[in-house]
């Protein structure tokens, strides 16, 4: 065992020990504390708890090399701006109003406000955009093991099964919430010190964000002496209106979320999930500020470092890369030289995503315990949002099925067991995915956002900003949205339909033409509809202003009966006054 | 609060929202996307002005719209009184 093996064991084993510790000491009782730990979280530890759901192992490991090698710089913008700014909208227009609400999950919300038919679709919506997502997580940690240590993926997989199984059945929310701040700071730290010693190596600038201006205009030249289009140039792999459409997906898909959105539950009041919001947007601002530096620094090596020399003039990290098939060389003309020159991408070379950040302490020449902590923060990064999606599944099933649909009388204690064992189910089937992914998961996870973006982003917005938005209107601009959505994707994702599609507009830049069609159906078939009650529309109202109100206080305690807050007709779907063609579809 | 002092507090957060989202909208979609190309013409230390933008500058502008909204409100709040916050009520 090398000396980087034995450190990545030591940080493993020493993270992995007080992920366990934490979850042993903040074990819950109720069903308040596993589906949003007592309501009770400080802004800050929540902000970090959010940041580290939200940045998953791909955030960790593959995003720096996103945007500098499968995007050619400028097109990786898109996930960068992407990724934050749904922040902006979620604090502005979600996270305190939703808080206020104060139920448990967004399945919750949808149906409370409402109807009963809308919760269905809510909880379908959430629990596959949760799995899509988990599958992949389960993977990384297997990965990464494999990586490091050496050990099977099946066996690293079950390995990250076993830990996330003790923490998050035992814990709930209040155990995953506290591990993940734990887990942030590995990650963070990992990932900083990283950014900082590459930085320093190539501009001796100690700030990564300031040592990626320095670091452009010569990568920039490289690239213009090889002939690739220069790295800082606009529009070189993805059109304007593409650009716009992906970037709306990601930031509208952020803010549609369901383990997103939930977080905010666990805020203390309205002002701690404002604050919480702030938070968790700083956290990963330092992440996602200094990912594009690191690619940027890592495409300089690459091309100053590799570019024209033999196999056996190269560096020692390329060997070593090369042998677990993270770097191809294809020498196309045979002249054993790396021939950059030309064509797309980096010519004969072809360069893993992941690569980046999991190289970065080799090619900097770090010692050997900094790759230990890489391995660790990566480990982190998955293991924490493998969690938190884990959570949402769990408290779809127990709390928006189970209780609110199956039995309504169950005790405290019978819905905590229903809780854990959907739980642990699902870790089960998440692990299984993990190890045995389905061929379209890569695909499906980028395609998500824009079905979150076009479901549950328009009628959450119009739920709390529009007293008159009814449940038929919700249901039809679901439907409309989704379907929508859905069909474009699969008609013109590579494996299934492989179409051209309209005006170019990639797959997953949909979500934002479907997010708009939400919008539309929403507000025109709300005009021809059953306004909500005099009740619901009072407490939309008070949802507005923090501060004790006796309606949200009996709403929040589950006082007001469903005839009250719905009206006395229990089928509220059925339209009134709508014509054949707005007529809503089946959920 | 009485109805016309909710209405007035709703106006101002609406007011504040909508000038918040519309810097988030230039940064992003303008200075990011729509204007990339004759921003980059200029650069400051270097860089290209809209690449910067692209992946530095509006991620540090999201996070200072949140911290304004955040002290706006709070002061929002301050002035229309509200001091009490609804930390025991939650949930069924």
């Amino acid at each position: 065992m090398s000396s980087m093996q034995t450190w990545t064991l030591v940080f493993v084993v020493l993270t992995f020990g007080i992920y366990i510790y934490i979850a042993y000491a903040s074990r819950v009782k109720d069903t308040s504390g596993f589906y949003i730990a007592g309501g009770g979280i400080p802004s800050p530890a929540n902000g970090a708890a959010i940041a580290a759901d939200w940045m998953s192992a791909a955030s960790f490991i593959s995003m720096a090399g996103i945007v500098a090698f499968s995007s050619n710089g400028y097109g990786g913008s898109v996930y960068l701006m992407g990724w934050t700014g749904g922040y902006v909208l979620l604090a502005l227009l979600l996270a305190p109003y939703l808080r206020k609400f104060g139920k448990y999950t967004v399945p919750d919300f949808v149906g409370d406000r409402y109807s009963e038919t809308a919760r269905l679709v809510a909880v379908l919506c959430a629990v596959v955009v949760s799995f899509v997502y988990v599958a992949g997580q389960m993977a990384g940690v297997g990965l990464v093991f494999q990586r490091f240590l050496n050990v099977d993926t099946t066996t690293g997989t079950i390995i990250g099964m076993v830990i996330v199984f003790f923490y998050a059945v035992l814990g709930g929310m209040k155990g995953i919430t506290w591990t993940q701040v734990a887990q942030y700071t590995v990650l963070i730290t990992a990932y900083l010190i990283c950014a900082v010693a590459i930085s320093l190596q190539l501009t001796g600038i100690p700030v990564p964000q300031i040592g990626f201006g320095q670091i452009l205009t010569e990568l920039d030249g490289l690239q213009r002496d090889l002939g690739i289009e220069a790295y800082t140039e606009a529009f070189t792999d993805t059109s304007m209106l593409n650009m716009v459409l992906i970037t709306g997906a990601l930031m509208f898909g952020t803010a549609g979320l369901p383990h997103v959105i939930v977080r905010f539950y666990t805020a203390k009041s309205v002002r701690g999930a404002r604050y919480s919001a702030l938070w968790a947007l700083f956290f990963i601002s330092l992440l996602y500020t200094s990912a594009p530096a690191i690619g940027a620094f890592s495409k300089y090596n690459v091309i100053n470092q590799l570019s024209g020399t033999t196999e056996a003039e190269a560096p020692a990290w390329y060997q070593s890369w090369r042998d677990v098939g993270l770097i191809e060389f294809n020498d196309a003309n045979g002249d054993g030289v790396i021939d950059m020159a030309g064509g797309d991408g980096l010519g004969e070379l072809v360069i893993n995503n992941d690569i980046v950040v999991l190289a970065t302490p080799e090619i900097a020449g770090l010692p050997a315990p900094i790759v230990g902590l890489v391995a660790a923060g990566g480990l982190a990064a998955a293991l924490s949002t493998a969690s938190g999606l884990l959570l949402v599944i769990s408290s779809s099933v127990a709390n928006d099925l189970y209780y609110k649909k199956v039995n309504p009388q169950a005790s405290e204690a019978r819905q905590l067991l229903v809780g854990r064992t959907a739980m642990a189910g699902a870790i089960v089937v998440a692990g299984y995915l993990g190890i045995n992914p389905p061929g379209f998961v890569a695909q499906v996870v980028a395609l998500a956002f824009g079905l979150a973006a076009a479901s549950f982003f328009p009628i959450l917005v119009l739920g709390i900003f529009w007293k008159k938005c009814t449940a038929a209107g919700a249901v039809a601009g679901m439907a409309v949205g989704l379907g929508t959505t859905l069909a474009y994707q699969l008609w013109t994702i590579d494996i299934y339909g492989n179409a051209e599609g309209f005006f170019g507009i990639q797959e997953t830049g949909f979500g934002t033409i479907g997010m708009i069609l939400n919008f539309i159906v929403t507000i025109v078939v709300s005009q021809f509809t059953t306004p909500p009650t005099e009740v619901m529309q009072q407490l939309v109202e008070d949802v507005r202003y923090p501060g004790r109100t006796q309606l949200v206080a009996a709403h929040a305690t589950g006082a007001l009966e469903e005839d009250v807050l719905h009206g006395e007709r229990a089928a509220e779907d059925e339209p009134r006054d709508t014509g054949p063609d707005e007529r809503p579809g089946p959920g | 609060m009485d109805q016309r002092q909710r209405t007035a507090y709703w106006r101002r957060n609406l007011r504040l929202m909508a000038g918040l989202l519309t810097v988030w909208a230039l940064v992003s979609y303008g200075c990011g996307i729509l204007f990339v190309e004759p921003l980059n013409q200029l650069s400051i230390l270097g860089v290209p002005l809209g690449f910067w933008f692209a992946q530095q500058g509006s991620i540090v502008v999201f996070v200072l719209l949140i911290a304004i909204y955040v002290w706006r409100m709070d002061k929002l709040d301050a002035e229309y009184g509200i001091t009490e916050y609804e930390e025991e009520v939650h949930h069924s």
